[in-house]
């Protein structure tokens, strides 16, 4: 097992680095740069900005003494578009507001969500079926920047009861809408599968056993129908994991929330190099650690599978 | 929290909102009750570039930065020059040097005096290799001494034509008399900086707990995506006369979000989206403004090599661009009270008199017949129809402006024009590199003066995508550069354009902004838009 995850994280390490090459590749390909204006630059001008900030070397050069200062001083560079700032500053601000809103709705999606599923498994084809059906394809067909708009029309405007935007320092009432507008559509999905698994888990032979042997409905769902009921459910939340964290740009652009994702947005507009292969890199790493703990969890959830 | 306290707390913050009302003065000249709460909150799109007056870019970063930095001249509300810093200037004979006299009392925030030596400092920084400013070419631009040679890095900044002759007297030596120097040092980059202040933290100086400025505010908080707060520097040398408290601007990409805001009461001033005013106008009244603004919007023909045969002949443009019901633009898709345009520089730049041109004097009708009587003549018509490929940056605005174009250039004169939108980056990048046929162009001021939009013309100008080129128009700006009277100039300029046609003006921006009726002293009459949060204060309800 440990030599498993060992060797899941020495792969990662080239995995990265070659995302960060494909990334930088890209980057470089797109017309224009981050010193692209409206007002072209003089090139006596253009020329002293790219000296500082080293796009006057060769492309492996720029690429080379990237990786150099990432492993030997982990510094991600200045940001070419915020002259205030540098990647790890904007990480760093960024970061945990996204992870603090992202775990919640990611919370809030799965705990709801399986509970949905389950109830309407249980109850099938009666109106808490129907009902945590419907709900769940509303949710999911609710796109992202339909919903933002809508809950600050009601919760700010109409109602009064939530500030339309911002984050001071993460106070609940800058929470609600964020959370709520990110966990949905992933609510409905997690309600869809949850339910779908569990309907062909109660009609599985051990569960006809259990039966059989005269068990409570309490127990065979508990103890028999949960764990092979949440194996599916836990392979699709594993990506959903990072999602939530990296898919969060309609929040920060609607909820003014300062989170990682209009960052990481904005980085690809203006040509942000930096920042853009910084957040490329956490997203990566995040991406490759929560496969690793999706992977790590199919263990406990099916004794079947051994690493 | 136990009932008790809250009681306790909300009696204790009636009787002080009680009390500060009774100690509320009134406005010492409109007499205006102030309000208890002095803070303006107002809506920006995007972080902003930065808060170093010698870096930022941005036209949101000015605006911060204006209040957190002081230079020589400020604007008033009409955007006439009022003493900053400097409390009067000279300027001798042959109008090369300039002297600023620096008023004693003006300190940074930290309680240093603000001195002559600041602003060398400052100017210097601006114009040295090793800042990498990307406003390092307005030294160019204001013509000091030895400034190009400086920027180039072939002479040390120390060569720059700025000097402290004492720390109250500031000589500024140019290279050409330009006419509207003094209007140059309204701009950031012009604002001094804290030498040791900059020198003790790096780049970190600009963060609020290293921040040090001269403005009438100095920085507290940067929330990056979220908000940019200042508050009332006490330091300021008119700070007595400083009303407002508190100058926040809140990050909010979407501007109906930022709408929706404004109505909940989040907000004294946001953008109204393009489209949106004739209804919040009937619905808020006197809190929807429309003012005019120093920008133009128009299109670009590509005049270059690369450009299409048809664009070459000049009754072709003239056709297009009178095909254009540029009232069904402003009255129906911008909607905004923004002016239509017939000439290239906004009809509001100081000292500007546009031209009587014929196509302004005519009736749409008069002006489609003309275009029809053009097309046929340049050899075009039903069985050989112009046909072109238009670009813009990727915008809902821009979109609709194009979609009316080629409807109305299909309908009125058979044109088929293929459209296409661009990221924007994507969109410079092929347009400064004459990869188009027909591109969207629009333009702030850089100053109020009507050079700032006819430069973008000249021959060799980095800006002139189309590569436009008329001997006589260059040297009409070139001249314009020492004339003492430049009006009847640029009015030739524009008539030159009118006959050339090398762009289609389209309309000149408006500011179209939602304003709080208890905001006072909003400068809507200033076209720059350049706003200082210590000239406004909230009137009480």
């Amino acid at each position: 097992m440990l030599i498993y995850i060992i060797r899941r994280l020495l792969v990662a390490i080239p995995t990265i680095a070659l995302l960060v090459i494909a990334a930088f590749c890209m980057m470089h390909l797109a017309p224009g740069g981050p010193f692209t204006s409206e007002r072209p630059l003089p090139p006596d001008v253009l020329a002293n900005i790219e000296a500082r900030y080293g796009l006057d070397q060769p492309l492996w050069k720029q690429l080379w003494d990237y990786f150099v200062n990432i492993v030997l001083h982990f510094d991600f560079g200045p940001s070419f578009v915020y002259k205030d700032r540098d990647v790890n500053d904007i990480i760093a601000t960024g970061f945990p507001i996204s992870l603090t809103y992202g775990s919640l709705a990611f919370l809030a999606a799965t705990l709801v969500g399986v509970a949905l599923g389950i109830a309407a498994a249980i109850r099938h084809n009666t109106w808490i079926d129907y009902f945590a059906v419907s709900l769940g394809i509303a949710a999911q067909a609710l796109p992202n920047f339909i919903m933002g708009p809508i809950l600050i029309l009601t919760f700010t405007l109409w109602l009064g009861w939530l500030p339309g935007g911002g984050w001071n320092g993460g106070q609940w009432q800058y929470l609600i809408m964020p959370v709520i507008a990110l966990s949905t559509s992933y609510m409905g999905s997690i309600a869809r599968i949850t339910r779908s698994s569990m309907l062909e888990v109660m009609n599985a032979n051990f569960i006809r056993t259990a039966r059989a042997k005269g068990l409570p409905q309490r127990s065979i769902i508990w103890r028999h129908a949960m764990k092979p009921t949440l194996l599916p459910v836990v392979s699709y939340l594993g990506p959903v994991f990072v999602y939530v964290l990296t898919g969060s740009v309609f929040v920060d652009l609607y909820f003014s929330t300062g989170g990682l994702g209009q960052a990481y947005v904005n980085s690809a507009l203006t040509r942000d190099y930096a920042v853009l292969l910084g957040v490329t890199i956490l997203y990566g790493a995040l991406t490759v650690i929560v496969n690793l703990l999706t992977d790590l969890a199919y263990a406990w959830f099916d004794p079947k599978i051994r690493y | 929290m136990t009932r008790l306290t809250r009681l306790t707390l909300t009696t204790f913050l009636s009787a002080g909102l009680a009390a500060s009302a009774v100690a509320q003065e009134t406005h010492p000249e409109t007499g205006d009750t102030l309000a208890a709460d002095q803070t303006f909150t107002y809506r920006i799109l995007d972080n902003i570039s930065s808060i170093d007056p010698q870096i930022v870019e941005d036209a949101d970063g000015s605006d911060v930065v204006r209040d957190l930095f002081e230079g020589l001249l400020n604007q008033d509300e009409n955007g006439e020059l009022v003493p900053g810093v400097a409390t009067d200037w000279e300027v001798s004979d042959d109008k090369m040097t300039y002297t600023f006299h620096l008023r004693d009392d003006a300190k940074w925030s930290n309680g240093d005096p603000v001195t002559a030596g600041d602003f060398v400092y400052a100017w210097r920084r601006a114009a040295d290799p090793a800042t990498a400013s990307p406003y390092q070419w307005f030294i160019s631009l204001m013509s000091l001494e030895n400034g190009d040679a400086v920027v180039a890095g072939d002479m040390a900044p120390e060569e720059l034509g700025v000097e402290a002759i004492d720390d109250t007297t500031l000589e500024v030596r140019l290279t050409s008399p330009l006419p509207y120097f003094p209007q140059m040092v309204v701009h950031s980059t012009t604002f001094p900086s804290p030498q040791s202040v900059i020198e003790e933290h790096g780049s970190a100086w600009t963060s609020p707990e290293n921040f040090v400025g001269n403005g009438a505010y100095v920085l507290t908080e940067m929330n990056p995506g979220e908000s940019i707060v200042r508050e009332k520097n006490d330091q300021y040398w008119d700070a007595e006369n400083v009303i407002l408290d508190k100058s926040v601007a809140l990050i909010i990409n979407d501007e109906n979000v930022a709408l929706t805001r404004y109505r909940a009461g989040e907000l004294d001033m946001t953008d109204i989206p393009a489209g949106q005013f004739p209804r919040l106008r009937d619905e808020y009244g006197e809190e929807a403004h429309s003012f005019p603004k120093l920008c133009n919007y128009y299109y670009t023909f590509n005049l270059s090599e690369s450009g299409p045969e048809a664009f070459k002949d000049p009754n072709v443009r003239k056709a297009l661009a009178l095909a254009v019901d540029r009232d069904i633009i402003v009255n129906n898709v911008m909607a905004g009270g923004q002016p239509p345009a017939y000439v290239f520089t906004p009809e509001a730049t100081a000292g500007f008199n546009a031209p009587e041109t014929e196509m302004a004097g005519m009736t749409q009708a008069e002006r489609d017949a003309k275009a029809k009587e053009l097309l046929a003549e340049a050899g075009f018509g039903e069985d050989n129809p112009l046909s072109f490929d238009m670009v813009y940056n990727t915008s809902e605005a821009h979109q609709k402006v194009a979609v009316v174009l080629s409807q109305m250039w299909k309908q009125k004169l058979g044109v088929e024009a293929q459209l296409s939108n661009m990221e924007w980056k994507v969109f410079l990048e092929e347009r400064g590199n004459q990869n188009f046929e027909l591109a969207r162009g629009a333009w702030c001021g850089d100053y109020n003066e009507a050079s700032t939009f006819l430069d973008l013309l000249q021959s060799d100008s980095g800006y002139n995508d189309g590569k436009y080129s008329n001997a006589e128009y260059d040297q009409l700006l070139e001249d314009a550069l020492t004339a003492e009277d430049t009006a009847p100039l640029y009015t030739r300029a524009e008539e030159i354009l009118a006959a050339d046609m090398p762009v289609i003006p389209l309309y000149h921006y408006a500011g179209v902004y939602m304003i709080d009726d208890s905001l006072k002293n909003f400068p809507v009459n200033n076209i720059q838009f350049n706003w200082y949060s210590k000239d406004l204060y909230k009137a009480a309800e």
